[in-house]
Parts: C-alpha cells; sequence; structure tokens
C-alpha cells in the first residue's frame, strides 16, 4: 500500500542520503575531533531510532490496516511496556550525554600554555590584536575607541603598548600551540566562526567571552559572522592563516605598525 | 487497569453531582454582535483561525521570497539584505506568534474546549470578544510595520539588542522596532484576557462526570500549553517595555557602552545577554506552547483514525504536564554559544536532554496506539502520521544541538533552522491541518473535498521533507543562518547552490499547495458533502451535540452527563466500534473504562 511504501521509503531514503550525499562537514583542521565524534555518536544513536520508528510506523500502517472483518483491540495501557521503553530511552540519552559533558568540559578549560589572541567584531568586519613581547594584552575601554584607536586599547596601561594591532590582514596564528581566543565586540553581537576548527562563541558589546583551540593543519581559512549583526552580517569576512612557526615569527615581525600606532595615540 | 481486572465491572455510573450551575448565557441582540463583536466562543475561535491564516499568508508569501533569493542569488534585485532581513524577521515572528500560537490557543481552544468539556461557553465571553480584537488590533499594528517608514524591523525574530535598535539594522531606529514591540505587548495583553478564560473554563465549567482524567488530551494539551503561556509571556512582555526605554528613554537595561557607527552611543552598563535571557525563558516554552496543542490533538486525530484508544492515557497526561514543568529550565539551551558562564552549558544540557524521555513516551505511544489498530488512512490521519515522521525527526535533531558541546559547531547554521522548521514549523502545521480536516465538518457540517486533501497533503508532506531534510547538511558544512547569500566562501562547494536552487523549487510548489487547501476551504462550505453530526463516529463530547454546527449555548435544554473517557473505541463486546462519552454504563453490554 502507499502510504506505508512511502514512509518506508522515507527512512531508507534518508539514511541513503546521509551517506551518499556530497554534502558533509568541512576537513578538520584544530584539535576538536572530539566534538566530531560525539557528533558521529549522535548521528548513529538517532539515525538508529529514527529509522526503528519509521520502519515500525509503516508495519503498522500495513498490517494494522482498516479492512472488512478487522477490529483493533482494548488496551488501554501496559505497564510494562511503557516502563521499558521509558528506561531504554533514558539510557539511550544518558549515553548521548555522558561523552557530551566530558567534551564541553575539555571545551571551557583552557590549557595553562595557551597563548592568548584578541578577536574584535565590528560592524562589518574583524580586527586582531596581539600581545606584544610580554605576552600580555593591555586594558581597553570601548569609550576609548576612535579612528586612532579601533580596538579602545588603554594608552595609560604599560601592558598595552607593545600590543600589536592587525587591522587589514589575516590573522595568523602557528600550527600545533594551543590559542586562548578571546573575544570582544565594540558594536553589537558578532560571532568569529572557521568551520574547520569547529569551536565558536559569541562576541558581545561589555563583555569579553573565549573559546579556544590548537591548530592542527596549515592553510588558509575563511571565518564568517555567526551572529546577526545588522546589514553586513552575511559579507563580514575574515581570514584565518595557519603556518608553521618561522613563518609565524616573521609575520609577527612585519606587524610592527600596530604598534607604533598605539603608541601615536598615547 | 485493563476492563478484565477492573473493580468497576458492576456498572457503578461514577458521574459525581453538579458542581456547576448551568450559567444563563448572553444572547445576541442584533447581528453585529451576533456575527461581528460575538462573545458566542465558537464564533471567536473562528475569527482567531481566520486572522491567524491571513496573516499566516503573509508569512508564506515572506518564505518564497526569501527562497527565491536564496535559490537564486542576484537574480531578484528588487530583494535587498534589508529586505531580506525584514522578510526572515517579519516571516519568523508571525509564523511562531501571530499564526501558531494564535491559531491553536484563540483558535483551536476557543472551539474547542467548551464544546470538548461539556461547557456552554467560556466562562467570561465579554473578556474572550476583548481579546480577539486587541489580537487583532496587535496584528494590524504588525502589518502598519510593512508601511512605515524604513520598514518592519530587520533585528530577526529573537530582536537580540543592542543590534535590535541600532541604526545598522533594518527599522533599528525608525519606527519597524517601536511597532514591532508595541505589537507584542498587545498580542500579550490580548492573549492573557484570552488565557485565563480557556484555563478557568478548563477547571471550572465542566460538565458533570467530566472529570480531569476523562478529558481529552486535546484539552489536556491546550491547557497545559495556555498555563504555561501565561507563566512564560510576562518575560517577553517585560523585555519589550525594557527595550522600549531603552530606545525612547535613554535607559541602558540592555545597551552597554558601545560605538554606533563610529560614534560613542549615549548607553553605559546594560546587559545583552539579560534581554536573551528573558527572551528565552519566554520562548523556550514558547516552542512547547506551540508542540503541545499539536501533542494533544495527534493523540486525537489518531486514536479516531485508527479506531483503538489512545494507548498509556495516564501517561499521556503526565508526560505533557511534566514537558510543560521542565520547559521552563532549559531556556539558555538556545544560548551555549552566546558568552554566558559556561559552567550553564552541564545544567542546561542536562535537563534538555531528560526532556526528551517524556517526549518520547509519547511517541511510543502514539505508535502503540496505531499497533493493533484499524488504521483508516482518512486525510486527518495521514496528516497525524507525517506529524510523526517530521516531529521525530526534528525532536532527534534536537538532541544533537541540546548536548552543548555538539550545538557548538552547529548553533546559527542552517542545521538549526532546518531543525526548528521541522520541530516547531512544519511537525504543527501538519497537526493543523489534520485538526481541520478532522473538525470542519463539525464547523460547518460538509466534509472537506477527499482529493484535494490528498494531492494537498502528498505535495505538503513530501515538499516538506524535502525542504527541510537536506537543509541539515548546509549546515553541517557550515553556512551560517540569516545570510541572503552565501557569496564566495572557501569552505562552502558549488554545489550547495545546486542545493539550494532545488529547496527553493520545492517551497514554492508546496506554497501553491497550499492555495488549493484554501479552496477547498471556501468550496466545501457550499459544496462539501454534508458530514452529518458525527462522520467519524468520534466518543468524545464536541460530536455529540444536538445541532451540527452546534448552536448558540452549545448544548440545547441540558448539558450533557459524561459516564466514560473520550477513547472508548472497539471494546469488546460494544455493539459498535466506538461508545459516546454521554453513554452510561447500563446502556451499553460492554465496559470500556470509566475512571
Ligand atoms: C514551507 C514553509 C516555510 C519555508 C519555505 C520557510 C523558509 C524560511 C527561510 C528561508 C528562513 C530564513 C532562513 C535564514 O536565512 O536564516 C526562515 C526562517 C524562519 N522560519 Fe520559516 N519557512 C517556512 C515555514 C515556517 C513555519 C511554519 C514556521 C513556524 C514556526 C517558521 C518559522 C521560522 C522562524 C522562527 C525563522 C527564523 C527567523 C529568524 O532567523 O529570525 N517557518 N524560514
Ligand atoms: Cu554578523
Ligand atoms: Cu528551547
Amino acid at each position: 500500500m502507499i502510504v506505508a511504501a512511502v514512509l518506508v521509503l522515507v527512512a531508507v531514503g534518508s539514511v541513503a542520503f546521509h551517506f551518499l550525499s556530497p554534502w558533509w562537514w568541512t576537513p578538520i583542521a584544530s584539535n576538536w575531533g572530539y566534538i566530531d565524534d560525539t557528533l558521529i555518536v549522535t548521528f548513529w544513536i538517532t539515525g538508529i531510532v529514527f529509522t526503528a520508528i519509521i520502519l515500525f510506523m509503516a508495519w503498522c500502517v500495513w498490517t494494522y490496516r482498516a479492512r472488512p472483518g478487522h477490529r483493533a483491540s482494548f488496551e488501554p495501557e501496559n505497564r510494562r511496556l511503557e516502563l521499558w521503553l521509558t528506561g531504554a530511552t533514558t539510557l539511550g540519552v544518558a549515553a548521548l550525554l555522558a561523552p557530551g559533558l566530558i567534551v564541553w568540559n575539555q571545551f571551557i578549560t583552557v590549557p595553562a600554555e595557551a597563548t592568548e589572541v584578541e578577536v574584535v567584531g565590528r560592524q562589518w568586519l574583524w580586527n586582531y590584536r596581539l600581545p606584544g613581547p610580554d605576552g600580555v594584552l593591555g586594558r581597553v575601554d570601548v569609550r576609548l575607541v576612535g579612528p586612532e584607536n579601533p580596538l579602545g586599547v588603554d594608552p595609560n596601561d604599560p601592558a598595552g603598548a607593545d600590543d600589536i594591532v592587525v587591522e587589514n590582514d589575516d590573522l595568523h596564528l602557528p600550527i600545533g600551540k594551543p590559542v586562548r581566543v578571546r573575544l570582544r565586540a565594540i558594536d553589537v553581537l558578532h560571532n568569529f566562526y572557521v568551520p574547520e576548527f569547529r569551536a565558536k562563541m559569541d562576541m558581545v558589546p561589555g563583555m569579553v567571552t573565549y573559546f579556544w583551540f590548537t591548530p592542527t593543519r596549515t592553510g588558509q581559512f575563511t571565518a564568517v559572522c555567526a551572529e546577526l549583526c545588522g546589514l553586513g552580517h552575511a559579507v563580514m569576512r575574515g581570514g584565518v592563516v595557519i603556518v608553521e612557526e618561522e613563518e609565524y615569527r616573521a609575520w609577527l615581525a612585519a606587524q610592527a605598525g600596530g604598534t607604533r600606532r598605539v603608541a601615536a595615540a598615547r | 487497569m485493563t476492563t478484565a481486572s477492573s473493580p468497576l465491572n458492576g456498572f457503578p455510573d461514577r458521574v459525581p453531582p453538579a458542581e456547576v450551575e448551568d450559567v444563563e448565557l448572553y444572547h445576541a441582540k442584533s447581528w453585529i454582535t451576533r456575527w461581528v463583536f460575538s462573545q458566542d466562543a465558537k464564533i471567536i475561535g473562528i475569527q482567531y483561525a481566520t486572522t491567524a491564516t491571513a496573516i499566516g499568508l503573509v508569512a508564506l508569501v515572506l518564505s518564497w521570497l526569501m527562497r527565491l533569493q536564496l535559490g537564486f542569488p542576484g537574480t531578484f534585485d528588487f530583494i535587498t539584505p534589508a529586505e531580506y532581513y525584514q522578510f526572515i524577521t517579519m516571516h519568523g515572528m508571525i509564523m511562531v506568534v501571530y499564526l501558531l500560537t494564535a491559531l491553536f490557543l484563540g483558535g483551536f481552544g476557543n472551539y474547542l474546549i467548551p464544546l470538548m468539556v461539556g461547557a456552554r461557553d467560556m466562562v467570561f465571553p465579554y473578556m474572550n470578544m476583548l481579546s480577539y480584537w486587541i489580537y487583532l488590533l496587535a496584528v494590524l499594528v504588525l502589518v502598519a510595520s510593512f508601511f512605515a517608514p524604513g520598514g518592519p524591523t530587520g533585528a530577526g525574530w529573537t530582536l537580540y539588542p543592542p543590534q535590535a535598535i541600532l541604526s545598522g539594522t533594518p527599522g533599528g531606529t525608525g519606527s519597524g522596532i517601536i511597532l514591532m514591540l508595541v505589537s507584542l505587548i498587545l498580542f500579550i495583553i490580548g492573549f492573557t484576557m484570552g488565557g485565563l478564560n480557556y484555563v478557568i473554563t478548563v477547571l471550572q465549567a465542566r460538565a458533570r462526570g467530566m472529570t480531569l482524567m476523562r478529558m481529552p488530551l486535546t484539552v489536556w494539551g491546550i491547557f497545559t500549553a495556555t498555563v504555561m503561556a501565561l507563566l512564560a509571556f510576562p518575560a517577553l512582555f517585560v523585555s519589550a517595555v525594557m527595550m522600549l526605554f531603552d530606545m525612547l528613554l535613554g535607559t541602558s537595561f540592555f545597551m552597554p557602552a558601545l560605538v554606533e557607527m563610529g560614534e560613542l552611543a549615549k548607553h553605559e552598563g546594560g546587559s545583552p545577554l539579560l534581554f536573551q535571557h528573558l527572551f528565552w525563558f519566554f520562548g523556550h516554552p514558547e516552542v512547547y506552547i506551540v508542540a503541545l496543542p499539536a501533542f494533544g490533538i495527534v493523540s486525537d486525530l489518531i486514536s479516531v483514525h485508527a479506531r483503538r484508544n489512545i494507548f498509556g492515557y495516564r501517561m499521556m497526561v503526565w508526560a505533557i504536564v511534566i514537558i510543560g514543568a521542565l520547559s521552563f529550565i532549559v531556556w539558555a539551551h538556545h544560548m551555549y554559544v552566546s558568552g554566558m558562564n559556561p559552567w550553564f552549558g552541564f545544567f542546561f544540557a542536562t535537563t534538555t536532554l531528560i526532556i526528551a524521555v517524556p517526549t518520547a513516551i509519547k511517541v511510543y505511544n502514539w505508535l502503540l496506539t496505531l499497533w493493533r489498530g484499524d488504521i483508516h488512512l482518512t486525510v486527518p490521519m495521514l496528516f497525524a502520521l507525517a506529524f510523526i515522521v517530521t516531529f521525530v525527526n526534528g525532536g532527534l535533531t534536537g538532541l544533537f544541538l541540546g548536548n552543548v558541546v555538539v550545538d557548538v559547531p552547529l548553533s546559527d547554521t542552517m542545521f538549526v533552522v532546518a531543525h526548528f522548521h521541522m520541530v516547531m514549523g512544519v511537525a504543527p502545521i501538519f497537526v493543523i491541518f489534520g485538526a481541520i480536516y478532522h473538525w470542519y465538518p463539525k464547523i460547518t457540517g460538509r466534509m472537506l473535498n477527499e482529493a484535494m486533501g490528498q494531492i494537498h497533503f502528498w505535495v505538503s508532506f513530501l515538499g516538506a521533507y524535502l525542504i527541510f531534510f537536506p537543509m541539515h547538511y548546509l549546515g553541517l558544512i557550515g553556512v551560517p543562518r540569516r545570510y541572503h547569500e552565501l557569496g564566495p566562501t572557501s569552505f562552502i562547494p558549488e554545489s550547495a547552490a545546486t542545493l539550494n536552487a532545488f529547496i527553493t523549487i520545492v517551497a514554492l510548489i508546496v506554497g501553491a499547495a497550499q492555495m488549493l487547501f484554501l479552496f477547498n476551504l471556501a468550496w466545501s462550505i457550499r459544496h462539501g458533502r454534508p458530514s452529518g453530526p458525527n462522520p467519524w463516529r468520534a466518543a468524545s463530547l464536541e460530536w455529540q451535540t444536538p445541532e451540527t454546527p452546534p448552536g448558540h449555548g452549545n448544548w440545547g435544554d441540558t448539558l450533557p452527563v459524561v459516564h466514560r473517557w473520550a477513547y472508548d473505541y472497539n471494546v469488546p463486546g460494544a455493539a459498535e466500534d466506538f461508545i459516546p462519552q454521554t453513554v452510561p454504563p447500563s446502556d451499553t453490554a460492554a465496559t470500556g473504562e470509566h475512571r
């Protein structure tokens, strides 16, 4: 019968689409393979449940179709069956949640050796700030933002004097070193998202947020904005370039312009 | 508690004494008070439903425009980025609040509650009438924003500040956002008037014998959703008021010190996250405000059309109540990547996944109602099956997004758009369709045309699945939501554009099928096959009215007396395959369930 057949087709077709379609996540370029693993576990568990439910439904629609002489059976409840199903579901849910929470704990716990970089979102572009030789980012205040001081670095904080502000270039990062990405916005919400890194977090004016990751693959990656920020939201692109250590040092040295600029604002 | 072991086998007639006096109704004196400023819940329900459908059509047309832009970017220069954002905002808000909430609670709630619990009308008919007119005013204010200078707001349906009230957002500094907030405030006022009515009617005006545990699940769903809405909407109400203050009076509830278009704005010290917490304290329950009535209604559709008692009625009631309660402590799962304290993630992921358990129980019980049933593949039943497919699909992807760390890559991508359309867009809409095919005969006395119904069903079901199932995979690639174009982006393959074009074409076809449905609604009023009072041979009270359509006061001279639950189908030993709720045990050889 058509309805049962279509239901089978929906179940089988969805599974086939999942495995055969060309659309799948980007090759990963960070340490967050754990997130991918959790996602895969989730796909398997939910996929099996989905297929089982739809196939069972198709079977019911066929087997218990109305026909002359057929009657439904009257059975208000079945305590044992209901308890059994509840128990099995609870187990399945726990099997999803436990690995999820373990990986979340890793995601929010920044390793001590991570270096810090700052990404600042503004309508509709990205700026970056790297700590100078002192390894510390200086204090900031939005009220100091101006044409000469796009990120509002506080000129009275010595830690900020050597900070490197990157305005017209991609963010470069060395491969294999954990980075804590410090996130700020100076106007509205934004979200710095490089799909290959898997990590993302909103940037909120008035707050500092963060995520961390370790780049595991060199190359050029596109960053998009993943939080609605007004008219230019869809065109707010940035770039991250992951390079070997020496190359990174060379790039850093070439960014001296940023330093002078902050010093001038003092 | 099967019949065999029931202690009630000696046919005791468990009908409690009347608690509520039969009340004198307001009787309309003129055509105007009868049909326009009506205080009859049935008319008010139809007014709500008609208005919600009309504004819903606007949202549907907006979805075509958005899909045209996404499927064929650059082809339609009349769709600018600003307009795209205005379209998604109005589409989302209309669909969630002005269509689904209004239709389920104001439409079905008004029409069905008094009939299903055996009341003559809502307890406060005058306030009920006001509720509709304030809702209409809210809709008109919303529509007015389309014509306001600068157009409607383009802040996204979540209206997140600071951008919602800044100049970088369409309608952000003009009247667009103000009209949106005012319209929401009006909606909530109107809803509160109606909502109190629905709750108190269920609690106070049930017919003799209609104990709470004999109520059809439709009533349980609408009742619980209304209680939730009464508790959740105030959070939206205050955030709308606070945002208006921030914008018009210069307060800074949600506005920190920030730079607006190169200038330091006059705000300082507020918190954008505060708004998000308030919004989702409303917004998450809202999902269930739409879902619970759908759960209830679909349970009844499945039971009637599978000619079998709903399986595990008590579990179903408790699941509705538990889901309703739990849904107030999961809101921040919408904020995993909002920058809130990351430790909240543990708590909210746990509560969110716990909700999956009662929700799964509901799904099992629908399936177990089909199991060993006598399944009639009527149009309402087809839509009920389609609901199960899309709801299960969307519910399962909820386990991705609820499991905090899995949400990190997926949040704010098209995966989310696909997920919520499946679970709270398409699934409840299918229940609405099923419900309309099911109750239309009671409302008009005629059946909807079956052939048109079949076409409408197949195109809508297969189409909606083809639109939203592949869309998940766009999100998996990393395509963000709320993008009017993908642009040249290294990680997005060319083929994504092909998929987008395909989705658009299907969306237009699905949209066309809805026109056929509307035509059917209008055509069948005069040309439909006369249905008689109870075409589906259903047991619940609304099918036992003395007149069809039910007259003023619903029940003629005497209120019905209820002797059993609403699910006595195919009771062993009964002559018919259903026993109406009004039949006393002594009148039938079979006992069924008295409870
Ligand atoms: C076949 C019918 C529908 C189509 C083709 C459709 C299409 C769309 C599209 C293209 C978007 C914008 C996606 C983006 O760029 O982020 C969207 C957003 C949305 N839709 Fe639908 N939609 C449909 C039905 C519904 C229904 C029934 C609901 C009811 C819940 C709904 C609720 C929403 C919401 C809440 C948004 C988010 C708006 C925002 O991002 O602010 N849609 N829809
Ligand atoms: Cu953005
Ligand atoms: Cu939610």
